[in-house]
C-alpha cells in the first residue's frame, strides 16, 4: 500500500507519453499531454498524504486535529487552472497550424518548410 | 522512421526512464508516512497567526504569496496569446454578429436546453461570487470561484443566446476586468511595501473571529482579485474561440 | 517514519486503503482509455470522465479545494474549450 500511488503516477506518465509519441492528430496529442500533466497533480498529492489525518480546513474540528500537508495542495490547485489556459494556448496554435497547412498530422508537419 | 521503429525506440527508453523514475519514488518514505516538518508546524501556527480557517488558501496568498503572482501573471500571458494569435487573418472578412440559429440547418437549440441553462445561470453565478469571497473558511478560493464564473456565461452561450452573449462581455470589458484582477493582486502587495513592509505581508485588521468574512486581512482581498481575473480569462479565451467558430468567413464561402 | 494517526473525524484506516486503491486503479484505466481513444469527439467525452475520476481520486487524498478545481476545470472549462476547436476545425475541412 505504501508505493501503490507512485506505480500509477508512473503508469500514467509512460501511457500519456506513449500516446504522444505515436500519435498522428495534433489535437489527440494535445489531449495526451493533458493526461501527462495529471500524473503529477497524483504525485504531488500522494507526496503530502498523512494516514489516517482530515483535510487542512480548521472550521469545524478543533486547531490541533492531525491534518495532511497544505503546501502540496495549494501547489497542485494553481497548477490545475493555470495549466488549463495553457492547454487552450496550445490549441490556438493548432488552429493556426491548420489554416496555414491544411493539415493536423505531425508527420506532415514535419516535413514542411515554412 | 517508421512507425514501428519509433515504437520500438520508444519502448526501450520508457523503460529505462520508468526504472529510474520507480527507483527514485521508491527512495520516498512512503504513501501515508509523511515526514516533513512544514506541514505540521504550518497546521499548527497558521490559524493563530492570521484569523484564517483555511490553511490552503493561506499557504497561496500569503505565506506564498509571491509563487501566486507569478501565477497569475502565467494565466494572464495565455489569455493574452489566445487573444494574439487568433487574430483575423487577411483575406478573411468579418461579418455582423447573426444568431445563427435561425438560418442553420442543424436544429435550433430545443426548449428543454434552453430552460435549464438559463435557469441555472443565476445560481452559477451565485456560487462563484460566494466561493471566490470565502477564501478563508472553507475549502474554496479566487481559482475555484472565478471558473464557475466563467462557465455561468458559457451557459448562456448554451441556450442559444449567441448575441447576448457577445454583449454582455465585449472584448474591451473582459480586457479590462481581467486587467483589474491582475494589476489589483500586484496592487496590493505594492502598497505593503508603501507602508514600510515587506512585499505582500497582510498589513489589513485581521479581525475577531477566526473564519469570519471579514477576518483575515488581504487574503480575501487577494483571492477576490484573483476570481475577478481568472473569470475575465476563461470568458475571453472561450469568446476568442467562438468568434473563429461563428463570425469569422472565408472570403467567397 | 511517522506511525499512522488517529482521529475520531475520519473512517478506519482499512476502509480508506480500499477506497484509494480502488480509486486509483480506476484512474489508470482511464488514463489508458483517454490515450488509446483516437476519434476526436469521444476521446473529448474520455477526457471528461477521466477528469471526475480524478476529482473523486483527490477528494479520497483529503484534498477538497483540488478536487474543486479539477472538477471545474477539467470536467467543465476544458472539454468546452476543446469541443470549440473541434468545430471550428471541422468547419474548415468542410
Amino acid at each position: 500500500m505504501a508505493y501503490i500511488p507512485f506505480i500509477v503516477v508512473v503508469w500514467i506518465l509512460m501511457v500519456g507519453l506513449y500516446g504522444i509519441v505515436t500519435s498522428r492528430d495534433l489535437i489527440h496529442l494535445i489531449i495526451c499531454l493533458i493526461v501527462v500533466q495529471s500524473s503529477t497533480y497524483v504525485l504531488l498529492l500522494g507526496v503530502g498524504y498523512v494516514t489516517g489525518a482530515v483535510a487542512p480546513y480548521f472550521y469545524d474540528v478543533p486547531v490541533h486535529t492531525p491534518a495532511v500537508d497544505p503546501v502540496v495542495q495549494a501547489l497542485a490547485l494553481t497548477d490545475v487552472v493555470v495549466e488549463a489556459a495553457v492547454t487552450a494556448l496550445l490549441l490556438a496554435f493548432a488552429i493556426q497550424a491548420h489554416k496555414r497547412f491544411g493539415t493536423l498530422d505531425p508527420a506532415e508537419l514535419a516535413s514542411l518548410k515554412g | 522512421m517508421t512507425p514501428a521503429q519509433r515504437r520500438l525506440a520508444f519502448l526501450l527508453g520508457a523503460a529505462g526512464l520508468a526504472a529510474f523514475y520507480l527507483w527514485g519514488l521508491f527512495g520516498l518514505p512512503g504513501f501515508g508516512n509523511y515526514p516533513g516538518p512544514y506541514g505540521f508546524i504550518i497546521n499548527r501556527i497558521a490559524v493563530g497567526q492570521t484569523n484564517a480557517t483555511g490553511v490552503v488558501s493561506t499557504v497561496n496568498f500569503e505565506y506564498r504569496g509571491f509563487d501566486t503572482v507569478g501565477e497569475e501573471f502565467i494565466l494572464f500571458a495565455a489569455a493574452a496569446g489566445i487573444a494574439t494569435v487568433l487574430r483575423r487573418l487577411r483575406g478573411e472578412r468579418d461579418r455582423p454578429a447573426v444568431d445563427e440559429a435561425a438560418g442553420r440547418q442543424s436544429p435550433p437549440t430545443s426548449s428543454a436546453v434552453r430552460m435549464i441553462a438559463l435557469l441555472f445561470t443565476g445560481p452559477v453565478v451565485v456560487m462563484g461570487w460566494w466561493l471566490a469571497s470565502h477564501a478563508q473558511t472553507n475549502p474554496s478560493g479566487g481559482f475555484q470561484g472565478g471558473v464557475i464564473l466563467a462557465t455561468a456565461f458559457v451557459l448562456i452561450y448554451l441556450s442559444g443566446e449567441f448575441v447576448v452573449f457577445k454583449r454582455i462581455s465585449p472584448a474591451d470589458l473582459t480586457d479590462v476586468v481581467e486587467a483589474v484582477g491582475a494589476g489589483g493582486f500586484a496592487a496590493v502587495g505594492v502598497s505593503a511595501v508603501a507602508m514600510g513592509l515587506p512585499y505582500l505581508s497582510n498589513f489589513l485588521p485581521l479581525g475577531s473571529v477566526p473564519g469570519a468574512v471579514s477576518s483575515s486581512g488581504t487574503i480575501a482581498l487577494i483571492s477576490f482579485f484573483v476570481g475577478l481575473e481568472v473569470a475575465a480569462a476563461f470568458i475571453l479565451i472561450i469568446g476568442e474561440l467562438l468568434e473563429q467558430t461563428l463570425l469569422i468567413r472565408q472570403r467567397g464561402q | 517514519m511517522i506511525a499512522a494517526v488517529s482521529t475520531p473525524y475520519t473512517v478506519p484506516v482499512a476502509m480508506m486503503d480500499t477506497l484509494q486503491v480502488t480509486i486509483l486503479v480506476l484512474v489508470a484505466a482511464g488514463a489508458t482509455a483517454v490515450v488509446l481513444i483516437r476519434e476526436r469527439v469521444r476521446q473529448v467525452l474520455a477526457l471528461s470522465v477521466y477528469g471526475v475520476l480524478l476529482a473523486v481520486l483527490f477528494l479520497a487524498f483529503q484534498a477538497p479545494d483540488v478536487t474543486l478545481s479539477e472538477l471545474t476545470v477539467g470536467a467543465v472549462a476544458l472539454p468546452v474549450v476543446l469541443l470549440l476547436t473541434l468545430a471550428k476545425i471541422k468547419k474548415r475541412e468542410e
